[in-house]
């Protein structure tokens, strides 16, 4: 399969802060690809260099079959862009950002005025059409910033942090519209986001990114896998210490972990060593009072590959902030 | 897709924009205009030459028929201002004094677009970057002619003389001179705040820069009374050639080469914009 996306060794340098590493990866026509990390990874950057926006420092990469340094226009006509900040000008209405956006790519008066009524009901804003933006409340504003990443019917949707703030009812509804989007158009959807569950429900691939590197891309089942299976509780009546040696003595079972009368532990396929290790138990005439089998949650990925939790790193904006100023500072 | 897109495609979108901005909302229009009025009706009216010379000039022991300081006083201001009437004097420079203070706010905008994220969405349309400069300069453009034009009414209403033998090709040409001022300081304001994130920067560069250019240029007085080091200022000043081709077509004063000084704006003009246009390209996006 041609891919839709390929980054070549990309790179991009603020001062003596490198921002984004020589990453490679490719994403395919169709796809809808997850680029997941903390703040301060470099998933903003990345989509900035996709997107034409910045120029990379090293490296470079193929956007729709053409290259974002040599041929930037070539790329702005196949994307559409979703960017994390707000960019619809305030001055103006809803409805004259959308058509002003419509111009910029060329789309027929005409055509531009359906459009973008059919993205405004979309995104629920047709009410407030003829409003000036200022008057838009957060979630309002992200909403029609969608609609305008989305009036040009691009190739290739680059959305960075789509769905911030947004409740789960908004939220749902735009991932309904981007499925049926790609299936309409064969719309290929870039995006990042440090929703584990979106990633992990509405991704097909996913690149996991931290401190400008990529750790592990695949299938949202293959980067489970990857970490070691599935996760096991047990809790158990009768001696913990015996029950544990017992399980921690079969063949695939690692990571185990005892509170109270609750055994926890990883195994490559949970299904298959449950009923042998209630069998084990069993027979030392310790009983299994409850048992539960879990895959493991992206946000057990997560952690696996970047050491941290990504909720952790949610609820302190110090890293953030501490980004920000290295990259202000790096530009002076 | 090749050739779907014109050159100068999203242009005018982004002009209109701009204008939008504006037309929506008289009151920013009114508060621009009060200046060139104030200095109009309050300094143009009060600063009259022809009665300071001959209302009450008594000198003792002297007497001197009225008739002769009144033919005194005319050919004095004649011989400075090109006609007896200093308020007309004023009042063309006073349409270059509109047109100056609308294009230096032209960076404003485009620091404001960096800072609201509006550039970084632009950025990422296939508008060309040299229209997104020149959206700004074309609205500069717009915005100074019709603001001039105000001006010109009001300044009628209150006593400017025209050319009686005015044709509307006098009118074109002063338009012509005015729009390529604007013209020339919009690109050379935009260009200057390609990479500004500052606003209170771009506003300084404004304030330090209206005033100079206003006094070193024939808009308040002739060159020809500065001093020495203050003359080759002004003929380096656009401001002295709109006000000369003006004075010319509008009042019928006599001036320079009408040839040269739209010369001398058109390369003013065409050298500000295509430096404007040229480095929006390297500049206009992020490092």
């Amino acid at each position: 399969m041609e891919s839709a996306i390929k980054a070549i060794n990309l790179t991009k340098r603020y001062g003596n802060f490198t921002a984004v590493d020589h990453i490679n990866f490719e994403v395919y026509y169709g796809e809808i690809f997850g680029f997941l990390g903390p703040n301060g990874a470099g998933k903003t950057t990345t989509i900035k260099m996709l997107t034409t926006v910045t120029r990379p420092s090293e490296g470079t990469a193929v956007v729709n079959g053409y290259d974002v340094i040599k041929q930037p226009a070539k790329v702005r006509e196949s994307i559409g862009v979703v960017p994390q900040e707000y960019t619809a000008d305030e001055d103006l209405t809803g409805w004259e950002n959308l058509m002003l956006i419509a111009a910029l790519y060329g789309i027929p008066k005409s055509e531009a005025r359906e459009r973008a009524v059919e993205l405004l009901d979309m995104v629920e804003l047709s009410y407030a059409a003829d409003r000036k933006v200022e008057t838009y409340s957060g979630g309002m504003r992200r909403r029609l910033e969608i609609a305008m990443g989305l009036i040009n019917r691009p190739a290739i949707l680059f959305l960075d942090e789509p769905t911030l703030g947004l409740d789960a009812q908004t939220r749902a509804a735009i991932w309904e519209y981007v499925y049926r989007l790609r299936r309409q158009f064969g719309t290929t959807i870039f995006m990042t986001t440090h929703y584990l569950e979106e990633a992990d429900q509405y991704a097909e691939r996913i690149a996991i990114i931290d401190h400008g590197k990529i750790l592990a891309i695949g299938t949202p089942k293959e980067l489970k896998e990857k970490v070691g299976g599935d996760v096991i509780t047990i809790e158990v009546n009768g001696d913990v210490n015996v029950a544990r040696k017992v399980i921690e003595g079969i063949d695939g079972v690692s990571g185990v972990t005892v509170v109270g009368n609750t055994i926890r532990f990883k195994v490559r396929n949970g299904n298959t060593a449950a009923p042998v290790i209630l069998e084990s138990l069993n027979k030392l005439s310790i009983r299994a009072t409850s048992i539960t089998i879990k895959e493991p949650t992206m946000d057990e990925v997560f952690l696996e590959y970047t050491g941290r939790r990504l909720r952790d790193e949610e609820s302190s904006g110090e890293e953030f902030m501490r980004f920000r100023r290295t990259i202000s500072r790096a530009r002076r | 897709m090749e050739s779907r897109l014109h050159p100068l495609h999203g242009l005018w979108s982004l002009t209109n924009r701009e204008l939008a901005k504006w037309y929506k909302v008289p009151v920013i229009l009114i508060i621009s205009l009060i200046q060139p009025i104030v200095w109009l009706a309050f300094f143009g009216k009060s600063m009259n030459f022809a009665s300071m010379f001959t209302s009450g000039l008594n000198i003792p022991g002297l007497n001197v028929p009225k008739q002769i300081i009144d033919e005194i006083a005319s050919e004095v201001l004649k011989a400075n201002f090109g006609t007896t009437d200093y308020f007309s004097f004023l009042a063309v420079g006073m349409l270059s004094f509109i047109t100056l203070f609308t294009s230096l706010q032209s960076g404003m905008s485009i620091v404001w677009d960096r800072r609201l994220g509006v550039l970084s969405k632009l950025l990422t349309t296939p508008v060309p970057r040299g229209n997104i400069v020149m959206a700004k300069v074309l609205n500069s453009m717009i915005r100074s002619l019709v603001q001039a034009s105000i001006v010109l009414v009001i300044a009628i209403l209150l006593g400017m003389k025209l050319n009686p033998s005015l044709t509307p090709l006098d009118v074109v040409g002063a338009y012509a001179a005015l729009a390529l001022m604007s013209m020339g300081f919009a690109s050379l304001f935009v260009t200057l705040a390609l990479r500004s994130t500052s606003w209170e920067s771009q506003m300084a560069i404004m304030n330090l820069l209206n005033m100079p250019l206003m006094f070193a240029s024939n808009s308040f007085y002739p060159v020809k009374s500065m001093p020495w080091w203050l003359k080759p200022i002004a003929y380096i000043n656009p401001l002295t050639y709109v006000n000369d081709i003006n004075r010319q077509l509008l009042l019928g004063v006599a001036g320079h080469s009408l040839l040269l000084d739209f010369t001398y704006l058109l390369i003013f003009a065409i050298i500000f914009s295509a430096l404007g246009i040229t480095l929006s390209w390297r500049f206009l996006s992020e490092s």
